[in-house]
């Protein structure tokens, strides 16, 4: 039960428990100790495909919600424009479904105003790498504290069926009939090749488990985790992933004790694997630019980069008083006096 | 300080209307003065300095800056003219006035440029640098001979003044001082307070080294002595000191100080002329009152993280001009659909697409109320005078969080860069929002629960237990789920409407300048405003029945337009946006496009409004308007009668 007007939150830290402190009762200190299910995560019925690769996702985020005790105010999903997009619809936090391409500048936004607030991402391969791209190269640069799925079909859906950034060579769409000219982008070398990265990884999502390791992992990384995920669409594209999904050696899970601990079920599937220490980003890079295997792991990370909204917070809360002395201040620059007057206000 | 200095200057204080030599000072009522240079030479400073020092002693200042588009066009180049233009006068001073009756220029070219402009009276003193006459450069030295001997020739009284040779009697680089030197012979000439011109020097010297604020003291006292010894003329102009603390800055900086007042947190950015300098001394202050300024990659994604500070619950604003504005029209289009209050200043310039950077236009009224696809509404403001720069910023995020629209401010360049006067603003902690609303939402309430009267809806923000949600800039019903139903998109669309018309219902009709009866009536919006009074007084002191409203809110426009334009024969606008000019050979009334403001009032009241208008990138000046004004009076337009008839009929 907080007071309107006197409820200062204050934020430990992603994964820690927020407090909020009530000025109106002097300094009281309310934990918050309830539970939440799954189902205080659940809203509505997802209108994605049979077998879409969202759903999956969907599951994953909910869990991880549920399993961290996120409160659902204080938790937003930005989305942009596309199937992935419809995400926050389906959670029973706050949600902010904006524009095609600009849910990072949203989310950046959203974070510096309430950094008390857990931030989520979900954004296409369209609406990232694409229409998006710039704000995708500087939200890595920036580096705040925000979890972003990229959510990698390999095609335009909602618009049904056009090449995308990441579209192989060569695939039939809507708008390549003869097949696609362009070698595809590859999300993960690009993010790996911008200063101040500070965590990359890969999921696929067929293997629900690695899913869920790999979303927690980039939950709990303060920093900005970009994640990609390599996702079905059983609608446009339903074969593009066989080979990978049919040959589970094609799927190179890398393991480490700073990164991935892949359980015996998985490992007994599959068995290509490598360990890879996710502080190495030179390794990183040389792995995500591998063609053949689909690499799961947590490529990268570096705890120590710092975060943008956490440079930029001075800290100072914005009240009305400082506001006052602080105009003063300036005011007194430039204020031509009466004669015999104070020559200053501040 | 210098005991000397104090001295003179007690005495000219004493003894305002002769200088210390005993020359007769020539009394005058206002005077425009230009400084002029190559860029990079000093003369915006000088020029600041001086309208600094006329307001300290209270006299009434507009001071414009003149700036070449490039940061270092060639020197000695009519294009490269950089420098500052300064009207005093004995009274409040609203706008840059008419054309200039002193200039000081560092060279004959950029003084040329000037000259070109039309911007100097025609019997303009001239005190002009003359090292050019002795240059190594024989093409050089025929060059000024020429402008020289031309220029007098055309009437012009010139000064030739030994700047050069005189500044490097106390400096090596005169190019880093002449501009001092130029103070110091300006506050001869117009008998200013020297002491004031030190303060200016420390003010704008005192971080940097001592002997660098010593030179140009001796600087400024060296143009003093030359200034008294070998000019044949000096002016006073009588000044009032003001019985209120008064503060003297430019449009940007003052939209800058009206962000801070306004309690607003984030300013998101990306640089752009003529706009940046707000963000420029924003981000020099606002930290030190909790603020941020995030310079974002680009101006979509400036815009878009403001609506996402806002809404988180902190109304953000972004700052722009023009062609940032076009890039920011899809999120200001969320942030209308999604009803998340935005504050967006447009210091507008020249356009279409690049334009003119460093002029003054008023060419975006209409992709500021229509802009965006779809139907927009939003809330368009213009600060007409420096003063309205920094309220308009509090006044727009309050409105912003009111109503949970955007609210866009039209500058200009002319306002962003000219100086004037204005009282010192007392701070009031209604000028802030409340702390963010955290406090829990009933059961069952919803996020857009709109009301039928007036299409206002609570907001829930983030934080607030029970009202989660996700904000959609699809079409969406009370719940914020996705309207597959088009009645529920025609339903919305009516809401969002709604909210103009109740924030114009808490609007009061403008006030007139004027007469509320008369033969002509002339409106404007935005820096328009000062010339056009000034232009106004002047005819009625004439014996015109002639009046001004200037328009604040252009969308939604206020109540009593109508009233008000019934009490006059004629009616027009006069703004810096393009119309056609009925005298081309093809332009008729079946093909004529009007001035935003006439295109505006003449849908609304069905009444033939006329207008007149210039884009030549400079404030519109009064003589201008005056001219104008008569010509309207005149005119004996049989179309135009017949077309005013439904207003007689009113009448």
């Amino acid at each position: 039960m907080l007071f309107r007007n006197d409820c200062i939150s204050l934020w430990l830290g992603k994964g820690e428990k927020a407090m909020n402190m009530m000025s109106a009762t002097g300094c009281l200190l309310q934990m918050y100790e309830e539970h939440f299910e799954l189902e205080d995560y659940q809203s509505g019925v997802p209108r994605w495909c049979t077998g879409c690769g969202d759903n999956a996702i969907l599951a994953a985020a909910q869990r991880l919600c549920r399993d961290e005790g996120l409160r659902p105010e204080k938790t937003v999903f930005v989305s942009g424009i596309g199937c992935s997009s419809r995400f926050p619809h389906y959670m029973k936090t706050y949600g902010f479904h904006g524009i095609h391409g600009r849910a990072l500048p949203v989310a950046e936004g959203v974070k510096m105003a309430r950094p008390d607030l857990t931030v989520f991402v979900n954004t296409g391969d369209g609406d990232c790498c694409s229409i998006g791209t710039a704000h995708w190269i500087h939200a890595i640069r920036y580096n705040m504290n925000i979890t972003v799925f990229l959510h990698d079909n390999q095609i335009y859906g909602l618009t049904k069926k056009q090449a995308s950034p990441t579209t192989p060579i060569g695939t039939k769409s809507n708008t390549t009939p003869r097949g696609s000219y362009l070698e595809a982008l590859n999300p993960l070398t690009v993010t790996l090749g911008v200063q101040n990265v500070s965590f990359v990884a890969q999921a696929v999502d067929w293997i629900p488990e690695v899913l869920f390791d790999i979303v927690k992992a980039a939950y709990h990384h303060k920093g900005l985790s970009f994640v990609r995920i390599v996702q079905r669409c059983p609608e446009w594209l339903p074969t593009a992933f066989d080979p990978w999904m049919h040959d589970p050696n094609k799927v190179q899970l890398l393991n480490h004790e700073d990164g991935l601990q892949l359980s015996a079920g998985v490992s007994r599937i599959y068995k290509n694997q490598l360990q890879h220490d996710p502080s190495n980003i030179d390794r990183a890079r040389e792995i995500a630019s591998g063609r053949d295997t689909i690499p799961v792991a947590i490529l990268y990370r570096n705890p120590n980069v710092p975060c943008y909204e956490d440079l930029r917070h001075s800290g100072i809360l914005r009240t009305p008083d400082l506001t006052r002395a602080g105009l003063d201040a300036e005011l007194d620059k430039y204020t031509v006096w009466p004669e015999g007057a104070e020559q200053k206000v501040a | 300080m210098n005991e000397m200095i104090m001295q003179r200057s007690v005495e000219a204080l004493d003894n305002r209307t002769r200088s210390p030599a005993g020359k007769a000072a020539v009394k005058l009522t206002e005077h425009i003065v230009e400084i002029i240079s190559d860029s990079g030479e000093g003369a915006q400073k000088c020029g600041q300095s001086l309208g600094a020092i006329a307001a300290q002693m209270g006299n009434g200042i507009w001071t414009t800056e003149i700036i070449p588009a490039e940061i270092r066009p060639p020197a000695r180049s009519a294009a490269g003219a950089s420098g500052n233009r300064i009207r005093i006068g004995s009274r409040y001073i609203t706008n840059g006035g008419d054309e200039t009756d002193l200039v000081v220029a560092f060279n004959e070219q950029v003084l040329l440029g000037r000259v070109q402009a039309k911007e100097l009276k025609p019997n303009c003193t001239i005190l002009l640098e003359n090292m050019w006459r002795t240059h190594a450069d024989p093409e050089i030295v025929a060059s000024y001979i020429k402008t020289h001997d031309r220029l007098v020739a055309a009437g012009y009284k010139v000064y030739e003044i030994p700047m050069e040779q005189e500044c490097r009697t106390i400096v090596a680089d005169a190019r880093r001082g002449k501009n001092m030197f130029a103070l110091g012979m300006l506050c001869n000439i117009y008998n200013l307070d020297l002491k004031l011109a030190v303060d200016q020097i420390v003010l704008a010297f005192g971080k940097k080294d001592r002997s660098v604020v010593d030179a140009n003291i001796k600087l400024l006292e060296a143009g003093n002595r030359w200034g008294e010894a070998n000019l044949d003329f000096c002016y006073s102009i009588p000044a009032t000191r003001p019985t209120e603390p008064q503060i003297v800055v430019n449009g940007n900086t003052a939209l800058a100080l009206g962000v801070m007042a306004s309690g607003m947190e984030i300013c998101a950015m990306y640089p752009i002329t003529p706009a940046t300098s707000a963000s420029h001394y924003l981000s020099e202050i606002f930290e030190n009152v909790g603020g941020i300024v995030h310079q974002a990659e680009d101006e979509i994604s400036a815009c878009a993280f403001a609506v996402g500070a806002s809404y988180a619950g902190k109304c953000a604003v972004t700052i722009t001009s023009g062609p940032g504005f076009s890039l920011k029209q899809e999120a200001i289009g969320l942030a209308v659909m999604g009803e998340i209050p935005l504050v967006v200043v447009n210091v507008q310039r020249g356009g279409p697409s690049t334009g003119q950077p460093t002029k003054m236009e008023q060419g975006d009224l209409m992709a500021a109320i229509f802009g965006s696809h779809g139907d927009a509404p939003k809330v368009v403001m213009a600060p007409g005078t420096i003063e309205e720069c920094f309220y308009s910023i509090i006044t727009a995020r309050k409105i912003a969080e009111t109503f949970n629209m955007v609210v866009v401010v039209l500058s200009d360049a002319g306002l962003a860069t000219s100086q004037q006067p204005f009282p010192r603003p007392k701070f009031s902690e209604t000028w802030m929002a409340p702390p963010v609303d955290q406090s829990p939402i009933s059961e069952g309430a919803k996020p857009y629960d709109w009301d039928d009267t007036t299409g206002l809806a609570r907001r829930f923000i983030p934080g607030q237990p029970g009202g989660m949600h996700t904000l959609t800039g699809l079409a969406h019903d009370r719940l914020s789920h996705v309207a597959y139903d088009a009645e529920i998109n025609e339903e919305t669309v009516r809401f969002r409407s709604l909210k103009l018309a109740a924030l114009q219902k808490t609007l009061k009709a403008p006030p007139v300048f004027g007469d509320p009866k008369g033969d002509l009536l002339v409106i404007g919006w935005g820096s328009t405003k000062g010339a056009i009074e000034e232009a106004v007084e002047a005819m009625r002191a004439e014996g015109h029945k002639v009046s001004s409203m200037h328009l604040q809110f252009l969308q939604p426009l206020p109540p009593g337009i109508k009233e008000i334009m019934q009490g006059f024969k004629k009616v027009m606008t006069i703004e810096s946006n393009w119309s056609d000019r009925p005298e081309d050979k093809i332009i008729d009334e079946t093909n004529r496009r009007y001035s935003s403001v006439a295109i505006l009032l003449r849908s609304r009241y069905l009444v033939d409004i006329d207008c007149w208008s210039e884009v030549k990138g400079q404030p519109i000046k009064p003589g201008t308007i005056r001219r104008v004004m008569n010509k309207k009076l005149k005119q004996q337009d049989a179309v135009s009668e017949r077309l005013h008839q439904p207003l007689a009929r009113e009448r």
